[in-house]
């Protein structure tokens, strides 16, 4: 392999690493306030891209983007209310089998919705055709429109949790959810917004990558296993450990391309999960003991 | 006491004896091959009925366990050794009757695996793969365990789905019928259908008979305490992972042995009975079921593939599952047939007030 074709691949790898870094956060943030893995997480991308798509046949690409993570972000919201507050009391297991159940509803709606044809949303400036050369190597201009959303999705997160009230009190609510609604933190309320925050960045995340990927109804299951495996892979509950690890999967991933057939892409993040959560189910980053977190 | 725990074993074939003279008075003997075909998807929920509801770990994965030994089977017994016709071993193993000579569909002669052996190449196959993913991911617990299992039955499902042999995303077909003894087979044709519906009863009720001894005896008890208070039980004594290992294990078993006779049932096998749909919708089942309840699972395993295989739900079919799953979990984690309103129901029937 010369220069050109690794930087290329490598590319390609941090490109679906970021965005598999996006779908860890949501589970991270979800997780934080609840202590449940929320399924339905694949579903939001999906959800958001097909919206989005729809949309951009009636209205300006932006708006149609800005319209279809708004829709998402009450459907997370909506999910919330409606499946998980009702039984918050039930056990943790019992939350996560509602939430597969969740996933499977909206997959199928989507099939009614928009059938099984694969879709894309137009790239976001330029043509399919329409590269920048890096060190040898082209590259598809909408790589830089994942990157850099997913940058300022980051960014925006960071500082939200660090500097809002509203991000400090969910940030209260994961630490510990007794004292956070002592101190006056309306728990519940924290919940469904962070359903609804997952869902608007898994919105976004799958309206980016819409026209490098494309979308089909059910695309959603493989990406929030990988989102998950990078959630595990950085610690569960740790939002910027999961971006380290979402480019670690990715350019993995992109290697494993370079050498093997494409069809087993996905066994290897499925392999890289097994192997995590039975040798380092506390993440890479971590060095708290492993018990804590089986015990969940 | 003892002869208690049988009764409703012989009640449910005398109700299926009744269901099949029932049928066939009424000429409707066509409902018999979906009533097969649950049959056989019902032993995947026994199976997953043990792990989930006596030892309280989630698998969302068996449909891989269904697919692996449908394929071994199908694979082993479809595949042509007239290339090898010669060699010492496929000679051996032609007189000692585990290799035939059949014809295929076009006439063709072909040499492959008769049923038997490949039954118990499946059964061998997912009892192995079952104790090497067991092993380490049955430590895991809640929804890691969910995922782990998860994952592996998205990776059954991409290699089937993948690798030429296992015909990608044809599937397999012309899986010849699987002929036990006495010239009893299991084949899916209109002429099998009365016979093949005793023979997959007799299968389930076998399956039920095992499991119910095995909830009635010292490994029941163990699970049921590993289920209720897991680190209670293993201060008393229980070696907690070995008894949930082994349960994954004999599960898996079960949903191959599913897998391995709908396949022969059938004549054919394709990657949508390895989707994690597939997977969910067991789950669903044994969740409708009661959980911990054999004989309910039993019932809405019959009553749901049944009704689904008759397409009643229509393209809803997975959104039915699914929404099922959020129904019973939301409403009555106990099961449907324990429901609070029915409890309510029964509440005011004489002599069940204590119960």
């Amino acid at each position: 392999m010369d220069l050109a074709q690794i930087v290329q691949y490598c590319l390609a790898g941090i490109t679906a690493g970021s965005v598999y870094a996006i779908v860890a956060i949501g589970f991270n943030i979800i997780y934080n306030t609840t202590g449940i893995i929320n399924f339905a997480q694949g579903e939001f991308l999906i959800v958001g891209a097909m919206t989005a798509i729809s949309l951009s046949g009636i209205m300006p690409l932006p708006a149609a983007i800005l319209l279809a993570v708004a829709v998402t972000t009450l459907l997370g919201g909506i999910i919330e209310r409606v499946f998980i507050r009702p039984a918050r009391d039930a056990s943790v297991l019992r939350l996560v089998v509602i939430t597969i159940g969740v996933s499977i509803v909206i997959r199928e709606a989507m099939l009614h919705v928009w059938d099984e044809k694969v879709r894309s949303l137009p790239y976001f400036s330029g043509t399919s055709l329409s590269t920048v050369t890096l060190l040898g190597a082209h590259i598809s201009v909408q790589v830089l429109w994942v990157l850099g959303v997913s940058a300022v999705i980051v960014a925006g997160l960071t500082l939200f949790f660090r500097y809002t009230l509203t991000g400090r009190a969910m940030r209260a609510c994961a630490d510990d959810r007794m004292a956070a609604s002592l101190c006056g933190v309306n728990v519940p309320r924290m919940v469904t917004l962070s359903f609804m925050l997952s869902a608007a960045i898994g919105a976004l995340a799958g309206c980016v990558i819409s026209p490098l990927t494309q979308t089909q109804y059910d695309m959603g299951a493989p990406l929030a296993i990988k989102g998950f495996t990078v959630a595990i892979l950085g610690g569960l509950g740790n939002s910027m450990a999961a971006v380290a690890a979402g480019l670690l999967l990715g350019l993995l991933e992109a290697l494993m391309v370079s050498q093997f057939q494409v069809a087993y892409k996905e066994a290897v993040s499925i392999v890289v999960l097994l192997l995590v959560l039975v040798f380092r189910p506390s993440g890479l980053f971590t060095r708290k003991e492993l018990g804590t977190l089986r015990a969940a | 006491m003892r002869f208690a725990r049988y009764l409703p074993v012989i009640a449910a074939a005398a109700l299926v004896v009744l269901l099949q003279v029932a049928l066939s008075a009424a000429d409707a003997t066509y409902y018999m091959t979906q009533l097969t075909m649950s049959t056989y998807y019902v032993l995947v929920v026994i199976g997953l009925c043990l792990l989930m509801g006596y030892a309280g770990q989630v698998s969302l994965g068996h449909a891989g366990f269904f697919a692996i030994g449908g394929y071994t089977s199908a694979v082993l017994t479809t595949c042509n050794l007239v290339a090898w016709r010669d060699t010492a071993v496929i000679g051996g193993c032609r007189s000692l009757g585990l290799v035939v000579e059949r014809q295929d569909l076009y006439g063709h002669t072909i040499l492959c695996f008769s049923a038997w052996p490949a039954f118990f190449a499946a059964m061998l196959a997912a009892g192995l793969i079952a104790v090497l993913i067991g092993l380490p991911v049955i430590r895991l617990k809640g929804h890691y365990l969910a995922m782990a299992t998860l994952g592996f039955g998205l990776i059954i499902y991409r290699i089937v789905l993948g690798a030429k042999w296992f015909g990608q995303a044809d599937g397999i077909s012309n899986v010849p019928p699987f002929p036990l003894f006495a010239g009893l087979q299991v084949n899916g044709r209109p002429a099998f259908r009365v016979e093949n519906y005793y023979i997959a009863w007799t299968v389930v009720l076998a399956a039920m008979v095992l499991a119910i001894n095995l909830v009635h005896s010292r490994v029941g008890r163990a699970l049921r305490s590993i289920h209720q208070d897991e680190e209670a039980a293993h201060s008393l004594g229980v070696n907690t992972y070995r008894y949930k290992v082994c349960t994954f294990v004999f599960s898996a078993l079960l949903a191959a042995a599913g897998g391995v006779l709908l396949t022969h049932y059938n004549g054919s096998i394709g990657p949508s009975e390895a989707t994690v749909l597939k997977s969910v919708r067991y789950v669903a089942i044994v969740a409708v079921g009661g959980m911990g309840n054999l004989w309910g699972v039993l019932l809405m395993g019959m009553l749901l593939n049944f009704l689904s295989l008759r397409g009643v739900f229509g393209t809803y079919d997975d959104a039915v599952f699914g929404g099922i799953l959020i129904g019973i979990m939301l409403f009555a984690p106990q099961g449907l047939l324990r429901a609070p309103a029915w409890r309510r129901v029964l509440h005011w029937l004489p002599g069940r007030r204590h119960g």
